[in-house]
């Protein structure tokens, strides 16, 4: 089926999140939409898929102009979509959440099991899936909740499917799987569009690539393009991709984990006996698929999770017994993973968020009584020296963007004299430009001899950033290795693979991206 | 997939860890432990040498007689408590190896502590403890409650948390008592009662779903409206012409032929009205059709994960609404059985905060009907033990019965139901 938008605008309030947007999709291509967090792609195939009315502009399926009321006109016309986060209830088995919403009944309204059941194995049989169909979601590793969501889509007869950012949560070996799967159903007809921020992939997937910057088409691209002229297009100025850095001079230990072990509230294992250490001087990065204990390790180092076991000791001496503030008044700069919840107050002012967690101390304070005009003063001046764009710091840090915020959290936390440096993915859902300038800060704390752990699921910050990488999964430390590892070895780590038994199956067997990688290194020599 | 085929971190030690590192969960060691120190040396120590406890099992309809046990009641309280000891005994030792215990431990420890109970408070009284009449009060009791948790799981399986179960079953008692007296027929009373209900709960998913007002608070206000109103209607209208407004209309028993006629079951599940029976047939067609039915599994989906049912078609607050109405009708086809049901007339505030227990039930029942319907036999049960008991004469002050129930409320939702899970969507208003 062909898909065509005709001039879609699309305006909430005064804010123009799609401007004229013109794509078309031929039968059984794969149409890559790039764009940076906050480019209007979400927005675009939410309009595509009847869950918002464009206030202006066409869309067409095989020439003919349909209108939908909500996301069941879109199914009815052949119209699949793939959420970045998963529409799936976690308490249901595979079956009931393919069948949601189409259930095949016997007569009373009571559900065909049976039917529904099969239909689920039909198509997993047919794609080669292996997906159990009693199976609980919540019991289900992301790659396969995925390979469910695409097996909904697909058991509603979907002609076009829609993948919004599918990669940002899987391993490279499960992307690679998810690769296979995609070509599998362009070779049966299928219309793909891949919505991605991730330039690697486009090139190694795509057919065609369609680029929107704030809301506009800013230019179409072939799979020949090369990596940089896709960034500078996206963007909209040169950017570079890598942060440029000094070889590390690390020192002595200064930030050492001891056979930790956190239990959580429902008496499950999160983390199992971890044992690290970094360096005075280095950055240490944690990588791993989301969920396998990088939130609870970052959250027992700022003390906000209670230890079953072990030991958190920083220059020797020992935290155990110390409580969050003071941990943070020992030196530990903390970037929280989700900074809306955890990083700023929303209705507080920017003056204020700079200063959540020194406001009791000088030179902000002064006994019972703190000092306002001190307070602001420092906000200007590091607000400034962050680049952080703002009306001025009285407003509410809510008006700020989702790149501005991460800005103020980090000026707040690096404002201070830090002895250790610990960073949950300091760039998610940022823009390039505000990415490039947060790897730069990090680098030069770490250039000043601070201890910098990252905890990140991107595997591109993971390896820009790292002096050395430690890949977690299901609450262990699979192995620490060197910064550069091959990413598809990371990629094996990150499935649990011991580090050299994954450097062996990784040279037996390239992923589709990593030898894309090399034709495109080879290009570019 | 080759993910799968790969060799990966062994899954065993974690179990080992998990085993090694996982908290002794002390409270219900202890809890046990209280309860089998109290039945020994309250139970087996105070009760009165050389008397005997009575128990009289049979009614004149059965289709033969069982004879009333006597036991003696020293002895028996000492193997009871001795028994309740052991049991004691071993959920210490499940504890401290980190085990769980099956789900019979719970409700033989329950039975036995209240048969113990039952013997030390009937022991030589003369009177026998008449087994049937508590069960029948039990389930009698239960009945509001089991329509009222019915009529919260349908709501808060779809998301709307309902506090005005109080103000529904309220409505419904007063609907069925004026229709019933309006028509003469206690039958129109129970046509008219759920219509009170579902108003209620049109309101309530009206200002939820419409308005985005915090549902706790508006199921309260509810609650208060209709005290209020019922109220103010009972002291204007209902007190002038009584027998015009507020005649006591009862709906008839139905013994069902052979089935009513067998020993102790029989009397007391199958000689009711046909609003028990109708309860039998919603608590049975909703553990059905929440599990296996397309309504369910919608219901269930918009509860859990709104938007997930928005993106396959469901219409999320359409759904939302007519469950809510629809579960305001059971609550207040509940509210009949205060009026109607026991062939009384409407008192004011006559639910008496059974609505509240109502939503206990369901809780502890786990959103589940079945679950939800046991939970409300043991609150019926107990405050049954505590009629018939005060009606007997016993050691215990009638004051402390009439605890009974809400003490139990309170240790079975703070202790026994632990860690429960909610539906997770519940009580957030879903904006797209």
């Amino acid at each position: 089926m062909k898909l065509e938008l005709k001039g879609v605008t699309k305006r909430f309030g005064t804010f123009t999140a799609n401007d004229q947007i013109d794509l078309s999709v031929e039968p059984g291509e794969i149409h890559a939409l790039l764009g940076e967090n906050g480019a209007g792609k979400s927005t675009l195939m939410n309009i595509i898929y009847g869950l918002y009315h464009p206030n202006e502009g066409q869309i067409l399926l095989d020439g003919r102009e349909v209108s939908f009321d909500g996301p069941g006109d879109a199914v009815e016309a052949g119209i699949g979509m793939v959420h970045q986060h998963f529409m799936l209830v976690p308490v249901f088995t595979v079956t009931e959440s393919v069948m949601l919403g189409y259930e095949p009944t016997k007569g009373a309204g009571l559900i065909d099991f049976a039917t529904a059941g099969k239909r689920v194995t039909d198509i997993s049989a047919r794609f080669g899936f292996d997906v159990d169909p009693d199976a609980y979601i919540e019991h289900l590793p992301v790659g396969a909740q995925q390979r469910v969501e695409i097996i909904k889509a697909l058991s509603r007869d979907a002609k076009i499917l829609i993948l919004d950012e599918p990669t940002a949560v899987l391993t490279p070996q499960e992307t690679d799987e998810l690769i296979t799967i995609m070509g599998q159903l362009k070779a049966a007809g299928t219309s793909i569009v891949f919505i991605t921020h991730k330039l690697r992939e486009v090139r190694a997937i795509a057919d065609r690539i369609t680029v929107i910057r704030r809301g506009r088409v800013v230019g179409e691209a072939t799979a020949a393009s090369t990596e940089t002229e896709l960034a500078s297009l996206m963007v909209g100025r040169e950017v570079s991709l890598t942060t440029d850095k000094e070889d590390a001079a690390p020192g002595d230990d200064a930030l050492q984990v001891q056979n930790l072990s956190v239990i959580d509230a429902s008496g499950h294992v999160v983390l199992d006996d971890i044992s690290l250490s970094v360096r005075r001087g280095e950055v240490l990065a944690v990588a791993g698929v989301d969920g396998n204990g990088q939130t609870e390790l970052a959250q027992a180092i700022l003390g906000t999770r209670a230890a079953a076991s072990g030991r958190i000791a920083l220059d020797g001496s020992d935290w155990s017994k110390l409580n969050v503030k003071e941990r943070l008044n020992s030196g530990l700069g903390f970037v929280p993973e989700d900074r809306s919840t955890d990083g700023v107050i929303a209705g507080f002012s920017i003056t204020e968020n700079f200063v959540l967690d020194m406001y009791d101390q000088p030179p902000y304070a002064n006994g019972m009584a703190m000092k306002p005009s001190v307070m602001r003063a420092a906000a200007v001046e590091q607000t400034d020296r962050f680049d952080v764009r703002l009306g001025t710091v009285d407003d509410p840090v809510s008006t700020l963007s989702g790149g501005n915020q991460q800005k103020v959290v980090l000026a707040r936390e690096m404002s201070r004299d830090l002895k250790v440096l610990v960073a949950s993915q300091p760039t998610r859902g940022l823009d390039v430009g505000s990415i490039e300038f947060v790897h730069r800060t990090i680098i030069e704390e770490r250039d000043k001899g601070t201890p910098c752990m990252i905890v990140s699921t991107e595997l591109d910050e993971v390896s820009n950033l790292a002096d050395r990488i430690a890949v977690m999964y299901r609450g262990r430390i699979v192995g620490i290795v060197g910064a550069d590892t091959p990413r598809d070895v990371l990629g094996l780590m990150m499935a649990g693979v011991p580090a050299e038994e994954a450097a062996s199956q990784a040279a037996a067997h390239k992923t589709t991206l990593s030898e894309a990688d090399e034709v495109a290194e080879e290009e570019e020599l | 997939m080759s993910a799968e085929t790969q060799t990966t971190v062994e899954a065993a030690p974690r179990e080992q860890a998990e085993a090694r590192l996982r908290p002794i969960r002390w409270k219900f060691p202890i809890t046990y432990a209280i309860l089998a120190l109290i039945s020994l040396a309250v139970f087996a120590l105070l009760a009165p040498a050389e008397s005997q406890t009575q128990f009289r099992l049979a009614t004149s309809t059965d289709f033969f007689t069982i004879p009333a046990i006597t036991v003696p009641s020293a002895p028996t309280a000492w193997v009871l408590g001795l028994a309740l000891a052991v049991l004691a005994a071993l959920a210490l030792l499940r504890a401290v190896q980190r085990r769980r215990l099956g789900v019979w431990h719970p409700i033989v420890f329950g039975a036995l502590f209240v048969l113990a109970f039952l013997v030390w408070a009937g022991a030589g009284r003369g009177a026998v403890i008449p087994l049937v009449t508590v069960l029948t009060g039990a389930l009698a009791l239960s009945v509001p409650l089991i329509f009222g948790a019915m009529c919260g799981v349908v709501g808060e399986r779809s998301g709307i948390i309902n506090i005005a179960i109080e103000g529904q079953l309220l409505a419904g008692a007063f609907l069925a008592a004026v229709a019933a007296s309006l028509f003469t027929s206690a039958y129109v009373g129970l046509i008219a009662a759920p219509f009170a209900g579902a108003a209620v709960g049109a309101l309530l998913v009206w200002f939820s779903v419409k308005y985005h007002v915090n549902q706790i608070i508006v199921g309260v206000v509810l609650n208060v409206l209709v005290i209020g109103l019922t109220s103010f209607l009972y002291s204007t209208v209902l007190t002038q012409s009584p027998e015009i407004w507020n005649a006591r209309q009862q709906l008839p028993a139905l013994p069902i032929p052979i089935l009513s006629q067998i020993p102790i079951i029989g009397p007391v599940m199958f000689n009711q009205t046909i609003l028990v029976y109708l309860m039998y047939a919603i608590v049975i067609l909703l553990q059905i059709f929440v599990f296996k039915s397309r309504w369910g599994l919608r219901m269930r989906s918009v509860g859990e994960h709104p938007k997930a049912a928005d993106t396959v078609g469901i219409n999320v607050n359409r759904t939302r609404t007519i469950n809510t109405i629809f579960a305001g009708s059971i609550a207040g086809l509940g509210g009949a059985f205060f009026t109607v049901g026991q062939g009384l007339a409407f008192g004011q505030e006559m639910s008496a905060g059974q609505g509240f227990i109502a939503l206990a039930a369901m809780i502890l029942g786990r959103w589940n009907p079945v679950g939800a319907l046991c939970a409300a036999l043991l609150f019926g049960f107990s405050t049954s033990i505590g009629n018939v008991l005060s009606t007997i004469g016993t050691p215990v002050p009638s004051e402390m019965l009439l605890m009974i129930p809400y003490i139990i409320t309170i240790f079975a939702v703070a202790g026994f139901v632990g860690r429960v899970r909610p539906p997770a969507a519940e009580g957030v208003p879903y904006i797209k």
